[in-house]
């Protein structure tokens, strides 16, 4: 991989470990999937599978990107380290490549601490369970975070401002998310199948049911790239004001 | 090395540079000498390619900054006036990741990390969060960073602002250091700063260059704007219309006087030996000669005056 994107995403990632709102994220997230795990799905008479987790943390993630992201560029801007970041050679994409990988490890790391969800519901029903699920829950997880990230990525891109930053976030999320599946389900026809397209979340829900979709699998690396190439053509122009 | 030509920009409607040409030569500092608002930070923000001018265009190292931004990157080293840092890491991390990020192999890196911790003074806080250190440590680190790819050109916009006076002098010193192995910009809103350093001064106001040249070059221009007055013993006209026929002398004025002949002369060049002469062949005792000597310090004070009224009168 291009190094200077590597050596920026080392550094954000570095820099999420002295950010306190990061250890709110992560604690909150581990802490809802923890409770919901507890409570509802790791329980006698509970189907052995991990769908619900998944489809919970799926939900929180709308909330919590938006915070991990807010920082990434308006940071640099209210800061005032943009300037020194951007008169060294590098690109301009890869300074936001470089920023979202950053922030995407450290998403794939919050993951890892709910793999031991996945080994107990497996090793309880005595390795009995498809795993196929629980692996597609997680690549949908990963997939859906980068989406998000990006474009949380993207709203960062484009203020000074973390607050109106994460609010932005939040609110384009909600809509991928939540409006487009609440409406979608209400219409028929041609909207539907518009609406159902570009509907993040029930494709999210079919990784957790364990169907690997290539379909799916191409819709987000390429909405997820379009998105930060936007961002890059954002972080560019400011060149020009 | 550095090659500027009719560089203007506009923030919307301010003009914050106007017109600006000047070269620079490799091996010289130059220094960019302005009151607050006059555009060196907005200059060096182009030449850095931070950001592009509205007309007009420059090179650094031959390469445009415009078309060829990254090679003109590399060439550079810069320490921008606000000094913006990564607070929450330590000194050695952050020159690890700027040197990196620079593409400095390992070895590279170590040496000059090393050689820049030493010449900054900053040996002794390198495992320091930068969050901690007081706003000297953070400009020389500031400069280190600038330093550390060892670049062709240095551009230092400001670096002794908001040092205290040991380290002022101590950070001039090390610019003149410098100067022995880079071309160096640097900007200050302090003549003896500037006086101290630099083999070449531009003076900018108004986002236009009033004054430019040497030290000597700029003292030269000031004698020929500054006045020589002579006192002679007599009266009448006779000795004003003497004066003004020597070669040199460009303009008489007679000053007011009880029982003397006053007069302020401007001329090219030193003309106290062919008026002393003069005074001496005629007969005119001269009671007091002096040159009303400008510092350069009231020249800079003048012409950024100047500028001012231009200013005022053409908006
Ligand atoms: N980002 C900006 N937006 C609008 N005006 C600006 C901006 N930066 C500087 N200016 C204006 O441009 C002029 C020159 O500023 P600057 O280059 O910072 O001067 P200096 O560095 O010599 O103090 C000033 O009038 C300043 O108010
Ligand atoms: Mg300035």
């Amino acid at each position: 991989m291009n190094n200077r994107v590597w050596v920026l995403a080392k550094r954000e990632l570095a820099s999420f470990f002295f950010s306190p709102i990061a250890y709110v994220v992560a604690a909150v997230f581990l802490a809802v999937s923890g409770i919901f795990f507890a409570g509802e799905v790791f329980r006698p008479g509970h189907e052995a599978q991990m769908r619900d987790l998944f489809d919970r943390q799926a939900f929180i993630l709308v909330f919590i990107v938006p915070m991990l992201t807010m920082r990434l560029l308006a940071e640099e801007f209210r800061s005032g380290t943009i300037e020194s970041l951007m008169t060294v050679n590098v690109r301009d994409y890869e300074v936001i490549f470089g920023k979202f990988l950053g922030t995407w490890l450290f998403f794939a790391a919050l993951l890892v601490p709910t793999l031991i969800y996945a080994f107990m519901v497996l090793g309880y029903s005595g390795w009995a369970v498809d795993p196929g699920p629980v692996v597609g829950g997680y690549l949908g997880l990963l997939l859906l975070g980068g989406f998000y990230i990006a474009v949380g990525t993207l709203t960062s891109s484009m203020t000074r401002n973390q607050v109106i930053s994460a609010v932005l976030a939040f609110l384009i999320l909600s809509v991928f998310t939540f409006l487009l599946w609440g409406v979608a389900s209400r219409l028929t026809g041609n909207w539907q199948t518009i609406l159902r397209t570009i509907n993040v979340y029930e494709r999210f829900m079919d990784f957790s049911r364990g169907l690997l979709d290539l379909r799916h699998i191409i819709f987000f690396l390429s909405v997820t790239a379009g998105i930060l190439f936007v961002a890059v053509k954002i972080l560019e122009s400011r060149r020009w004001r | 090395m550095i090659e500027v030509r009719n560089l203007t920009k506009y923030y919307g409607p301010v003009l914050a540079v106007d017109d600006l040409s000047f070269s620079l030569d490799k091996g010289q500092i130059i220094g960019f000498l302005g009151p607050n608002g006059a555009g060196k930070t907005t200059t060096i923000r182009i030449l850095t390619c931070f950001m592009p001018a509205t007309r007009g265009s420059a090179t650094v190292a031959g390469y445009d900054v415009f078309t060829q931004s990254l090679e003109v990157r590399r060439k550079i080293g810069y320490l921008p006036e606000s000094v913006p840092l990564y607070m929450e890491m330590r000194v050695n991390e952050y020159l690890k990741f700027r040197g990196q990020l620079r593409g400095l192999d390992r070895t590279t890196l170590k040496k000059r990390t090393g050689y820049v911790l030493e010449q900054c003074w900053l040996g002794d806080v390198a495992t320091r969060p930068i969050g901690q250190l007081s706003k000297g440590y953070r400009q020389r680190l500031g400069l280190a960073d600038a330093l550390l790819h060892d670049p062709d050109v240095l551009i230092l916009d400001e670096p002794t602002v908001g040092l205290d006076p040991t380290q002022i002098r101590a950070t001039r010193e090390l610019i003149k250091e410098l100067g022995k192995r880079h071309t160096i910009l640097l900007s200050s809103h302090i003549l003896p700063e500037v006086e101290a350093i630099c083999h070449r001064t531009i003076i900018i106001a108004g986002g236009r260059i009033v004054a430019s040249g040497s030290p000597e070059e700029l003292r030269r221009q000031i004698c020929e704007q500054s006045r020589l007055i002579v006192e002679f013993k007599g009266s009448g006209d006779a000795i004003a219309a003497a004066v003004r026929k020597l070669p040199m002398v460009q303009n008489v004025e007679t000053l007011p006087s009880e029982g003397a002949v006053r007069l302020a002369v401007m001329s090219k060049s030193d003309s106290r030996e062919a008026i002393s002469l003069l005074a001496i062949a005629q007969h005119w005792p001269i009671l007091e000669m002096r040159q009303e000597v400008a510092s350069l310090e009231d020249f800079f004070v003048r012409v950024v005056a100047d500028q001012g009224k231009k200013a005022v009168l053409s908006a």
